[in-house]
């Protein structure tokens, strides 16, 4: 009888303990987000998405070019890493799976994955930026892009190694060459997973900021081409937010309520879209 | 000895299956194999496997687990090719032509030579596009023929009349049992001359199970089939020939009746009335 009470008192300390860690959690997200919604949204205007960045002491500016910016850079940088990272996962998944070469290309990658973001700025402020004499949008791009990478073709090779292999055979036994049966049967089978993949790798690097420190830069005008120094949101929220103007200040709440919405906004639909197959 | 059982098997065999073909009394080979050996990396795993498959018959291999009846079966569609260091010794001719030979490309022999797994794989695509796929690799066509074959395979496959309505649908939609009979009639799509089944039933209820197997009583007639099952009173009920694989090696292969009923090996009779395997 002892020994049952004792277990009901340490099951009942566990879920306290467990229970208030959860809600030190929630607490902390709750309140991060709450802030950045209340403040961020007081910043949300016409002008906000329409104007360019003021002086400070002037209240009409915006952060026009910085959203302009920062999707095309993000943009840029699927385009870049999407590819290649789907490719190096096939490679992976199919030819790579006991090599030397797919051992080493894997060992990389997760490297890569964890590697400071800070570090891979640094990387391409040397090839890209001091080589050519000036900071550019495209060097931001490229950035991004090494960060997106990893993620990319990590998560293709998962989700293909996951297809059964029945489905291989079933799909060669019919003679399809083995690009068809990548092109048409496997890549379909696996395609939900690869999108979040690609889509988690987006919104990683929406947030980053380092990396465009030494590449994209930052700038208060409009960009004419990508090969100058690019206006972006994480840049701007960073310099507005230590700088000691107010209307700076709410601007920089305002950009940080937009990328944590976006960011919100790519995952949920992620999700939807995907439960939605799944349903099909 | 041959013709004998020929004869008795035609007069009981299905009427239509006569009037199609009526003077077939002599039994034809298909696939014949010759001092086959197979090896994983060094690891030898069948040992000079000979043994002819007649056309138009159904023939079962049966054996414990490991046995390589598996191994064996899925060297006739060279589907080992996949994997490295697996590699075949001997030769396997069908009407003349060494499958074995690298020279014969593996595509044009996988259209002939249809191949039904043991876990049902539906396509991650619609139920017509299931069928579809397999007819679209091998040619272009109408999409009125395309839908007169769809249709022509799902009815050959026993499938039609329960997915006719919904050809729009997932093909994993389907339950187990249909998801096999879709399986069968992708294969089946492409026209090809011998199909290959590596237990397709073992995943199936005793329901479903009974389906595949009055399924392949129909396409013996049309068809030459290998079936590879873990069930002796399957390969009793469907089959004319039965081989009989222990440790990589073929122990006995004859006529199903005889073997069901008086095996002229110790082993054979061991393992068919239960007392090891």
């Amino acid at each position: 009888m002892n020994n049952i009470q004792r277990r009901k008192l340490i099951n009942g300390a566990v879920l306290v303990l467990s229970t208030m860690a959860a809600l030190l959690g929630l607490f902390m997200l709750v309140w991060i987000l709450g802030d950045v919604g209340i403040r961020g949204a007081a910043a949300m205007n016409w002008d906000f998405f329409t104007q360019l960045p003021t002086p400070p002491g002037t209240s009409e500016g915006g952060l026009a070019n910085a959203i302009v910016g920062t999707a095309l850079m993000t943009l840029v940088a699927a385009l870049i890493a999407v590819p290649f990272g789907v490719m190096a996962g096939t490679y992976l998944s199919e030819f790579g799976r006991h090599n030397t070469m797919g051992t080493i290309t894997r060992f990389i990658s997760d490297i890569l994955v964890s590697a400071p973001s800070i570090v891979i700025g640094v990387f391409v402020y040397l090839i890209l930026v001091r080589s050519l004499g000036h900071f550019s949008g495209w060097a931001g791009a490229v950035a991004l892009a090494i960060i997106m990478l990893p993620v990319v073709s990590r998560t293709t090779e998962e989700m293909l190694s996951l297809v059964p292999p029945e489905m291989r055979e079933a799909a060669l036994a019919l003679g399809a060459p083995y690009w068809k049966m990548m092109l048409h049967v496997i890549y379909r089978a696996a395609v939900a997973g690869m999108i979040t993949g690609v889509m988690l790798a987006i919104a990683r690097v929406a947030g980053e900021t380092a990396p465009l420190l030494f590449t994209g830069l930052n700038s208060p005008y409009w960009m004419h081409s990508m090969n100058e120094p690019m206006a972006n949101l994480t840049v701007t929220l960073f310099d507005y937010a230590m700088s000691p103007y107010d209307d700076w200040h709410t601007l920089a709440w305002g950009a940080a309520f937009l990328i944590t919405v976006s960011v919100l906004t790519v995952t949920i639909f992620t999700r939807l879209v995907l439960r939605n197959r799944s349903r099909h | 000895m041959t013709a004998t059982i020929a004869q008795l098997e035609d007069a009981s065999t299905t009427l239509d299956d006569a009037k199609a073909q009526p003077e077939k009394t002599e039994l034809e080979t298909k696939i014949s194999v010759h001092h086959l050996d197979f090896y994983y990396g060094d690891k030898q795993v069948l040992f000079d496997n000979t043994l002819d498959i007649t056309k138009n018959r159904v023939t079962a291999f049966i054996g414990p687990s490991g046995c390589g009846k598996s191994t064996h079966i899925r060297t006739y569609n060279r589907m080992f090719d996949l994997y490295k260091g697996h590699r075949a010794g001997g030769e396997i001719l069908m009407d003349d032509l060494n499958i074995l030979d690298p020279k014969v490309p593996a595509l044009e022999l996988r259209h002939k030579i249809g191949m039904i797994f043991q876990k049902p794989t539906p396509f991650p695509m619609s139920i017509f596009d299931n069928i579809a796929y397999g007819l679209k690799l091998h040619g272009r066509m109408s999409k009125s023929e395309l839908e007169g074959r769809v249709e022509k395979a799902l009815q050959d496959a026993a499938l039609w009349n329960e997915v006719k309505d919904k050809l729009k649908h997932h093909g994993t939609a389907l339950s187990g049992g249909q998801q096999q009979r879709l399986c069968i009639a992708r294969a089946l799509a492409v026209q090809p001359e011998v199909l290959l089944m590596d237990e397709p039933c073992s995943a199936l209820d005793p329901i479903a199970t009974t389906k595949i197997e009055e399924l392949i009583d129909e396409l013996k007639s049309r068809f030459t089939i290998v079936i590879v099952t873990h069930n002796m009173q399957q390969a009793a009920r469907v089959s004319d020939f039965t081989a009989f694989f222990y440790l990589g090696k073929l122990v006995e292969f004859d006529d199903t009746d005889l073997m069901f009923t008086s095996p002229s090996k110790q082993e054979t009779e061991d393992y068919i009335t239960g007392r090891f395997g």
